[in-house]
């Protein structure tokens, strides 16, 4: 079994279906990929682990402690930590002071001075050390996104959720982000899961890809593997992807919030 | 807020311009600048719950109520030191305060605002069910009254002391985890912020200050409590000096505490619309006012200052 496993988990919002008997497993010190069309209920699933939604049925195992009872906000301090789809900042804060409630959870028995020197830190890893002082508003759309990678970082996590960390990047930067996560598991040693729509990075990086498709998994294994299955090809492809969203009104409505 | 050289000569300046004004002063004008002190510490305290933590709350006369029949009922029936009264005023408001911040969770933007509003319009209602403990409608007067001068000295020190507590609690991890709530619940509960302990705690913390400010508030009125003195206009009162002051910031409070603690007063004695009645129209004018030309209070009228400042050497930079 690995550092988190998503066993059997059900989910609904009125009649739909989000969630239908997920179940996925992600290795220690792996990257796994999480893609599938859109309202397929990845960010389901990230808002599933991170305790935002409860489960109907199944369990969500994090180093083989059920989190079925762990409130939201001690999920980080377990070691799970993610960025948001449409970026969930702290507009009125600085990028610094962003950073620094990332470290909230460790950060009782700290000095300011030391929280302040590591947050730098954090913010110099991720390259956008030169805005630290600024707030954390009206900055491009690709910079805030890393300002939530350093806030999701500061908390030294164990697991890393990204939810789709290359939107509004150019093929260059999406380039350097895929260097970026690998960088992440090597040096860090962190298990990331990413969920992305940008397809070569996610077959670049990932160790292991998942498919979601309407609440299911249709497809697990490597990335070369995943790419040839037919199933993946059918959703992708064959199906009409305007009926797949407005059929999930609910789950993209949860994507969002 | 940076401890800054600025910030810190400012405070010097201000305690020592504070500490040398009652030898200035006539009594009625020391009773006056005692008064501002009142609804600084008020204000202050509005500003945690309110500025920081982004709830809420027009029913902060309630808590100066039952600070204020705390100090006038303690010091009725065991004469009570006075300022052992105000701590105890402190104390009794804080678990209060939480006991209100808990159902107060799961509400939000104007839901809590009717809920406190709610608050504000009911308690001075107590003391006429309660009339042989709380006195009715006659209040409860206090064994000792004080004079102007001593409720000066009180009420700027404890002025000055919750305000070094406010930035204390405020300058760090907490203050980061309030503001964090205010400005994004998920992200904030994603960080490992607890909300309903962060949420409570600045319910509890700011309501302990209101409790402060209603003890002095009482002693100001010759130790006579009385359900009058705390009716929604003071919630109210206090809701104008926090949004003058601008949210969220520590420096503005004395600009809002001053606001409403002498513009009723300046405005009674403008010729025509003055006198009786007419204070009302211009203090309410000068609100609309004050919230047009400073939208952000006076707090964001400084940071823009700072802005201008700022953007002057920047841009001879390359």
């Amino acid at each position: 079994m690995g550092l988190l496993s998503i066993e059997n988990a059900r989910l609904r919002f009125g009649g739909i279906v989000a969630l239908d008997d997920v179940s996925l497993d992600v290795a220690e010190g792996t990257i796994a990929g999480l893609i599938g069309p859109n309202g397929a209920g990845k960010t389901t699933a990230f808002n599933v682990i991170t305790r935002l939604y409860r489960l109907e049925s199944g369990d969500v195992v994090f180093d083989g402690r059920s989190l079925r009872r762990t409130p939201p906000s001690r999920v980080v301090q377990l070691g799970i930590a993610r960025t948001f789809q449409n970026v969930e900042l702290f507009p009125t804060m600085t990028v610094l002071e962003n950073v620094l409630v990332g470290a909230h959870a460790h950060a009782r028995f700290r000095r300011e001075s030391d929280l302040r020197r590591s947050a730098l830190e954090t913010l110099e890893y991720v390259g956008i050390e030169r805005y630290a002082h600024r707030p954390a508003t009206g900055l491009p759309f690709g910079t805030l996104k890393r300002v939530e990678l350093a806030r999701a970082l500061a908390a030294s996590p164990r697991l890393l959720l990204l939810d789709e960390p290359a939107g509004g990047l150019n093929h260059e930067e999406v380039q350097e982000l895929g260097a970026f996560i690998r960088r992440l598991r090597d040096e860090l040693r962190l298990t990331v899961l990413l969920v992305e729509h940008h397809m070569n990075l996610v077959m670049q990086v990932s160790d292991h890809v998942h498919v979601l498709n309407f609440g299911r998994v249709i497809a697990s294994g490597p990335p070369a593997e995943v790419q040839r299955n037919p199933k993946v090809i059918e959703a992708y492809l064959g199906g009409d992807l305007s009926s797949a969203e407005s059929a999930h009104p609910v789950s993209s409505a949860g994507e969002t919030a | 807020m940076k401890p800054s050289a600025v910030g810190l000569a400012t405070t010097v300046v201000a305690g020592a311009v504070l500490a040398l004004l009652p030898f200035a002063l006539s009594s009625y004008h020391q009773g006056l600048a005692a008064q501002v002190g009142v609804y600084f510490i008020a204000i202050l305290g509005l500003n945690i719950l309110t500025g920081y933590s982004g709830q809420i709350s027009i029913g902060h006369g309630a808590f100066m109520a039952i600070g204020g029949y705390t100090t006038a009922i303690m010091s009725r029936d065991h004469r009570t030191n006075l300022i052992l009264t105000m701590l105890m005023a402190l104390a009794i408001c804080f678990v209060l305060g939480l006991v209100v911040g808990l159902p107060a969770l799961r509400l939000s933007g104007v839901y809590l605002a009717l809920a406190t509003f709610a608050l504000a319009v009911s308690v001075p209602q107590l003391p006429l069910k309660f009339s042989t403990f709380l006195g009715g409608s006659n209040g409860v007067q206090s064994a000792e009254t004080v004079t102007h001068r001593w409720l000066y000295g009180a009420s700027w020190t404890a002025a000055a002391i919750l305000f070094v507590l406010a930035w204390l609690l405020l300058r760090g991890r907490t203050g980061r985890a309030f503001r964090a709530i205010r400005d994004s619940e998920i992200a904030a509960t994603s960080s490992g912020v607890r909300l309903p302990i962060y949420k409570t705690l600045a319910f509890g913390v700011s309501a302990a200050y209101a409790g402060v400010a209603g003890s002095l508030y009482v002693l100001g009125t010759n130790g006579f409590a009385q359900p009058n003195e705390f009716g929604v206009l003071l919630s109210l009162q206090i809701l104008v000096g926090a949004a003058v002051a601008g949210l969220g910031s520590l420096w503005g409070v004395l600009a809002g505490a001053a606001f409403v603690g002498l513009l009723p007063t300046i405005s009674k004695d403008v010729p025509l619309v003055g006198s009786a009645h007419g204070q009302d129209v211009v203090f309410g004018l000068i609100v609309v006012l004050v919230m047009l030309l400073l939208p952000q209070g006076f707090a964001g009228f400084l940071a823009r200052l700072a802005r201008l400042r700022a953007a002057r050497p920047a841009s001879d930079r390359p």
